[in-house]
């Protein structure tokens, strides 16, 4: 084996102060970015998780609606058009909004109400841990998520609140189900939303359709497009992404996580690139000595760079595990860090880019100085 | 006559800049030759170190030309030079510059591992070298550990495991006692005789005189004396502390 490696090594781990100073920087630097990244899926995740949960392979919106929360509404009419068009197995329609919910207390607090019709079981509560959501269809029967509580002023089923003025009995209870925009969601069944939302029966929000098993996906796409006019037709996943770019990238969080991410790396690089020019500084004359012995300026490089690649990794390698913890801490709350597979592998190919360009300032250094002046003292 | 390794002739070196300026070395013709020993003495500040770079390719001199065992070194590029360093040199310094986080052994290996000669023969090599200057005991030691003559020995087996055709040495026994400073020059001159390699080495102390086959001295930048294989310690005082 090439003494390249034990000479980086120990050229690294010489100096603990600056080694551990480096670490704390790549670290420093890793993790934000991580938990940038991960934010981003996470809310990336977080903004679809209605559209995740309905059961629909097309979705009919009014013209122009940017998400799943988006107030506007079409004509329910549309409904029976949609349902004549060959290979539709079934149409339902969704309303939703916000609206006002009145503790006990009297304190009034915004929620969000998710009404779909029950019988066709397309949008329905899930992660129940507690009740039966049949009993939706009761009048004034809602489900909300345990980890609302507090907000919502209700302890277990049973416990009562008011919706626009009427009166609603918590029927089952879910657990985490949560929403990004930390307005609890109550789901409640379709006749109701209308109520709460003050939706007039002729209007939905959306319509959810669900093809038959033999249908052609993209033939009954366009027989329902020239069905429904000026309304549009989306595909789940294209309705998925247009909601994931509205919040991310149309509200400006996600250029804010990428800023902050931006930030992270470029932090990080200074760190890196100091402490790596620092440690190459104080090496210069054993650098030279290798000029002397007649070693290619590539075999400096070498160690450089391999010094920049240990750092990298044990950083790396550090930093994963600050993330799982964090992904962990995270987990339940309503905007939990997502770190797939693949962030992590982008991740450790950021980290080694960033380390390696850290070491062309040391390199740049190293070949400045002419290796005959150690000699000469 | 032996082979000839470094032919260098009309050299002249300015160092520094403006009123820095200093000609270190004015015009200098040296043939160093392989199996030679030769010692080259001065004062300090007359160009020792200077000439010693220039001839070991660390140095571009400002005119004249050298020629490293066939190559002429005027316009090769820096890389070139370091290949030339690499196939027909090897240094050794006043200060040993070892490398203070590798062992012994690890030293000498570094100078084939840039050969790109791995592996368990260059394990090998690099003890068997470390044993011809008598540290095969040291070869786990880090230079920390060891004393000023045994890292001068390291450092001169780390110039010569390579198989260099010329040996350059600035004034390696300058920090070392008598005896440390004398079983260093016998390695040295060993190197030459046995080993059939051309030796340079600096030195200010008149008691190596006696080891070389030929002393060059140099004053000002110019050399006072290039008589070849002259046996000049023959006319030397016998009071020499480093008899061979
Ligand atoms: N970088 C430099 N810039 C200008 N002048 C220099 C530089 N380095 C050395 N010199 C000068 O060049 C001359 C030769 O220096 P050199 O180091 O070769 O002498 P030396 O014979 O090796 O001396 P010593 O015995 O003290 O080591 C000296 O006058 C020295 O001051
Ligand atoms: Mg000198």
């Amino acid at each position: 084996m090439s003494l390249v490696p034990t000479l980086a090594s120990r050229n690294l781990f010489h100096d603990r102060l600056r080694f551990v100073a480096t670490l704390v920087g790549i670290v420093f630097s890793v993790v934000l970015v991580m938990i940038q990244m991960g934010l981003f899926l996470g809310f990336g995740r977080m903004v679809t998780t209605m559209i995740d949960h309905a059961s629909a392979d097309l979705w009919v919106l009014p013209k122009g609606a940017k998400c799943f929360e988006d107030p506007s509404l079409l004509d329910a009419k549309l409904r029976d058009k949609v349902a004549s068009v060959d290979g539709v197995a079934s149409v339902v329609p969704l309303v939703i909004g916000f609206s006002d919910w009145r503790l006990e207390s009297g304190e009034l607090t915004p929620v969000f109400v998710v009404g779909a019709d029950l019988r066709d079981r397309s949008l329905e509560p899930w992660n129940v841990v507690e009740g039966d959501v049949r009993a939706l269809s009761q009048s004034g029967a809602v489900v909300v998520d345990r980890s609302y509580y507090d907000r919502l002023g209700v302890s277990k089923i049973g416990s009562t609140a008011e919706i626009r003025g009427r009166r609603v009995k918590v029927v089952a209870l879910t657990d985490g189900i949560r929403s990004f925009t930390t307005t609890p969601y109550v789901f409640v069944d379709l006749k109701n939303a209308r109520t709460y939302t003050g939706t007039f029966p002729d209007r939905a929000s959306d319509l959810l359709v669900r093809l038959k098993p033999d249908a052609d996906r993209d033939t009954v796409l366009k027989a329902v497009r020239a069905q429904v006019g000026e309304h549009e037709v989306l595909t789940t996943d294209e309705f998925r992404s247009r909601s994931r770019s509205f919040w991310l990238f149309g509200t400006g969080a996600g250029a804010a996580l990428f800023a902050g991410a931006l930030l992270g790396v470029i932090v990080g690089t200074v760190i890196v690139a100091q402490t790596l020019y620092s440690s190459t500084k104080d090496h210069l004359s054993e650098f030279a000595t290798l000029r002397a012995m007649g070693s290619s300026n590539g075999y400096i490089y070498r160690v450089i760079i391999y010094q920049a690649l240990l750092n990298a990794i044990i950083g790396f390698i550090i930093a994963t595990a600050i993330g799982a913890v964090v992904v962990e801490m995270t987990a339940k709350s309503a905007l939990p860090i997502v770190i797939t597979p693949w962030l992590i592998a982008a991740l450790f190919v950021l980290t080694v880019v960033m380390c390696v360009a850290s070491a062309i300032g040391a390199i740049v250094r190293v070949v400045r100085i002419d290796p005959a002046t150690v000699f000469m003292r | 006559m032996n082979e000839i390794i470094i032919e260098a002739t009309g050299i002249k070196k300015t160092l520094g800049r403006g009123a820095g300026e200093v000609k270190a070395l004015r015009g200098i013709d040296l043939t160093l030759r392989r199996g030679e020993f030769t010692l080259l003495m001065g004062p300090s500040g007359s160009g020792k170190t200077t000439l010693l770079l220039v001839l070991g390719c660390m140095l571009a001199p400002s005119s004249g030309t050298l020629t490293v065992c066939g190559t002429r070194t005027s316009g090769v590029d820096k890389e070139g030079l370091a290949r030339i360093r690499r196939d027909h040199i090897g240094f050794v310094f006043q200060s040993y510059h070892l490398f203070p986080t590798l062992t012994a052994a690890q030293n000498v290996q570094l100078a084939l591992d840039i050969r790109h000669e791995r592996g368990r023969k260059a394990g090998k090599r690099a003890r068997e070298a470390l044993n011809l200057v008598g540290l095969e005991q040291k070869a786990d030691t880090l230079p920390g550990e060891l004393s000023g003559g045994e890292q001068q020995r390291v450092a001169i087996a780390r110039a010569f495991v390579a198989n260099p055709s010329v040996i350059l040495a600035d004034e390696p026994t300058a920090a070392l006692d008598g005896n440390n400073g004398r079983s260093i020059m016998r390695i040295l001159a060993d190197a030459a005789h046995q080993r059939e390699r051309a030796v340079l080495v600096v030195t200010h102390d008149p008691r190596v005189i006696p080891f070389a086959d030929r002393i060059v001295e140099i004053e000002d930048g110019l050399l006072v004396d290039t008589g070849s294989g002259e046996p000049e310690r023959l006319h030397l005082p016998k009071t020499a502390a480093f008899r061979p």
